[in-house]
């Protein structure tokens, strides 16, 4: 935790301008002003207007899958180590809370949060020692190896799930300052805060002294050594820092969405999805990540109502999953082909085009 | 310790299995520095295409060359569409439009031909036959030697003939080869076809064994390790590799994997090729890198 805080200190230095900040631009009390009116929508206005429906299907699993792109965005975006093992350090966030909260019921949950984070950290960091020595796909391997160990360590080892037979945990129902999580409106607050604050500390996380190094190492690792970045240490503090972001959205995943903690919610399919969402939001963007989880949530939902429509043209509903998959695969290649950057620079570009718009064609 | 040679052996055969998938994994990339993690997607294509038409009374020896020739057009299409556009960018940027490669087969594949479990008869009976009072299967010894006449084929035609110079002067430097008059797009053809020639055979003969069916698909991450240790670049070690990880695997899912409870085989063959990438990061038989500032 104390080198997030001396980084954050750090990024206040004078000069830091990175590329891709565009929120930058605006003047400082414009920027204030919009946070907060963000901020009240997102507090205040979304939980009263919307229903249980929209909280628990799709605003839920948006914002946690936001958080666990962020995660993956941090170790493959920033310091360009590919990561196919996502889904194993969620369900290592998901495991180490759920315990917290079961053997250690006096701690507040912010604490078994923040314990779980730090827990599925170390947990990145021990994956992540192969990177000192290997590099590219051959690191792949190392992060399916944590994909494929962890899912049958919490299958097999009981003492993990509590000695429950079933292998299917109900999650507890939370709870914060003596007030009880249950309804979709609670739970749909707790995420939000957990993710105002892990963003607003990967802002500066990024464009911190440490995150320069990353993509450093992510650009050119050889040029790096050279100019006196200790490349290890730089690759194992972006497997902490992201399995730290990754193990808090599996806790959340598991116990706001879910409402189960099993290993199969964690399985190689989410851990695919949460790549999507980085190179669909772009990668090396903290902003894009929503946009990539957006599209990741909704695409879905979206063809399931068309399928009334494809219903009378002779496709059947069984078909949807299929499309989806077809869809899906054509939109990453179109992606990597046309806007490498993801939505995210899409959004900047249109943002740019907007503000001399009257005056240029 | 008949036992034990038993489970050995089976263990060696099995690893020439995953050597079959791993075949095209190095084909392609030798020739294009793509690692293709749609290998596993084209194994599954190549199966259920050939198993659907022959279920439709199709006569086998069509069938497989009308899977074949589905396979050439994808290849095809691949390079137009994917490799052309991405020419010049990061590795793992091609890595990426892989995956999503593999996403389109798999839907397809279903799409076209339904997601039911379909049997699949070679004509080689899955019977032991006793070899020196060892059991073994026939259809393994089958396997194995389609694997070994694959390779033969394959390092023939990539040492001796006109067609393998230019796949490996692609290989060794793209922009030099189409220097000298290499046509890019036709190699990169060739080597997505070739590629997905062995993973149609590598589908039979898992698709026999297993049932053509999704997790046909998955063979790839079985495929992964044995390329981990035999290097990326070299077909050779493909085999050895597939033997250095199916052998081990059996014996330590049969004699540890009791004791903890089953099931090791998912992990086990990761974590043998962890230790081995730490002991030697380029594979046994892969080239290592040079890096220059």
């Amino acid at each position: 935790m104390s080198s997030l805080q001396s980084n954050a200190s750090v990024s206040r230095k004078p000069g830091a301008q990175p590329r891709r900040s565009s929120l930058l631009r605006l003047s400082g009390g414009a920027l204030i002003a919009l946070i907060a009116l963000a901020a009240l929508i997102a507090f205040v206005a979304v939980p009263r207007l919307s229903n249980d429906y929209w909280l628990s299907a799709i605003l839920i699993p948006f914002l946690v899958l936001s958080l666990a792109g962020l995660g993956l965005n941090l170790v493959t975006g920033y310091a360009g180590q590919l990561s196919l093992g996502s889904a194993a350090f969620m369900s290592v966030g998901a495991y180490a809370t759920y315990n917290l909260l079961v053997r250690a019921p006096a701690l507040p949950l912010a604490v078994d949060l923040l314990l779980g984070g730090l827990i599925t950290a170390a947990v990145g960091a021990l994956f992540g020692l192969p990177s000192l020595r290997i590099k590219g796909f051959y690191l792949i391997v190392s992060t399916l190896a944590a994909q494929f160990l962890v899912e049958w360590i919490f299958t097999r080892v009981s003492w993990f799930s509590n000695n429950d037979g079933s292998g299917v945990l109900s999650a507890p129902t939370l709870s914060a300052f003596g007030l009880k999580i249950a309804t979709p409106a609670a739970r749909y607050l707790l995420v939000l805060s957990v993710v105002a604050v892990v963003f607003a500390m990967a802002f500066s996380l990024v464009r911190s002294e440490l995150g320069r190094r990353w993509m450093a190492v992510r650009d050119m690792d050889t040029a790096a050594r050279v100019i006196g970045i200790p490349v290890g240490r730089t690759k194992l503090l972006a497997f902490a820092l992201s399995s730290f972001v990754l193990g808090i959205a599996g806790a959340l995943w598991a116990f706001a969405y879910l409402g189960t903690v099993e290993p199969h919610g964690f399985d190689l399919n989410l851990s695919f999805q949460v790549l999507f969402i980085i190179i669909i939001g772009g990668m090396g963007s903290i902003g894009g990540n929503f946009l990539g989880a957006a599209f990741i949530v909704l695409l879905p939902i979206l063809l399931s109502h068309a399928a009334g429509a494809l219903a009378s043209v002779g496709i059947e509903a069984g078909q949807l999953q299929n499309l989806q998959k077809i869809l899906f695969g054509t939109l990453i290649i179109v992606f990597l082909i046309k806007e490498p950057d993801g939505l995210a620079r899409l959004v900047q570009t249109a943002r740019n085009r907007l503000r001399d718009w009257p005056l240029r064609a | 310790m008949e036992f034990f040679l038993e489970v050995l052996v089976g263990g060696l055969l099995a690893g020439v299995m995953y050597s079959m998938v791993a075949i095209g994994f190095v084909l392609i990339y030798k020739a294009s520095g793509v690692f293709n993690f749609a290998q596993g997607s084209m194994v599954l294509f190549g199966a259920l295409t050939y198993v659907s038409l022959v279920e439709r009374q199709v006569n086998p020896v069509l069938a497989f060359g009308v899977t074949l020739a589905a396979l050439v057009l994808i290849a095809v299409l691949i390079g137009r569409l994917v490799l052309r556009p991405l020419v010049n960018r990061p590795p793992i940027v091609l890595f990426m439009a892989t995956l999503g490669l593999s996403f389109i087969l798999e839907g397809a594949a279903q799409l076209f031909w339904g997601a039911q479990v379909h049997g699949l008869a070679l004509g080689i009976d899955d019977k032991p036959l006793n070899l020196a009072g060892i059991m073994i299967s026939q259809f393994d010894i089958f396997a194995a030697a389609t694997a070994g006449a694959l390779v033969l084929a394959l390092s023939l035609l990539t040492r001796r003939m006109r067609l393998g110079l230019s796949l490996r002067a692609v290989a060794d430097d793209p922009l030099a080869a189409l220097a000298v008059g290499v046509r890019l797009p036709r190699v990169w053809a060739i080597v997505w076809a070739l590629a997905g020639f062995v993973s149609l055979v590598a589908g039979l003969l898992w698709g026999a064994r297993l049932g053509v069916q999704f997790s046909l698909s998955l063979v790839v991450l079985k495929a992964l390790p044995v390329l981990i240790i035999g290097g990326f670049s070299s077909i050779g070690g493909a085999i050895v590799g597939g033997l250095l990880i199916g052998a081990p695997e059996k014996l330590a899912e049969v004699y540890v994997g009791t004791l903890l409870g089953g099931g090791i085989e998912n992990w086990f063959p990761y974590l043998l090729a962890m230790l081995f990438l730490l002991a030697r990061p380029a594979g046994l038989f892969g080239e290592p890198a040079v890096e220059r500032v």
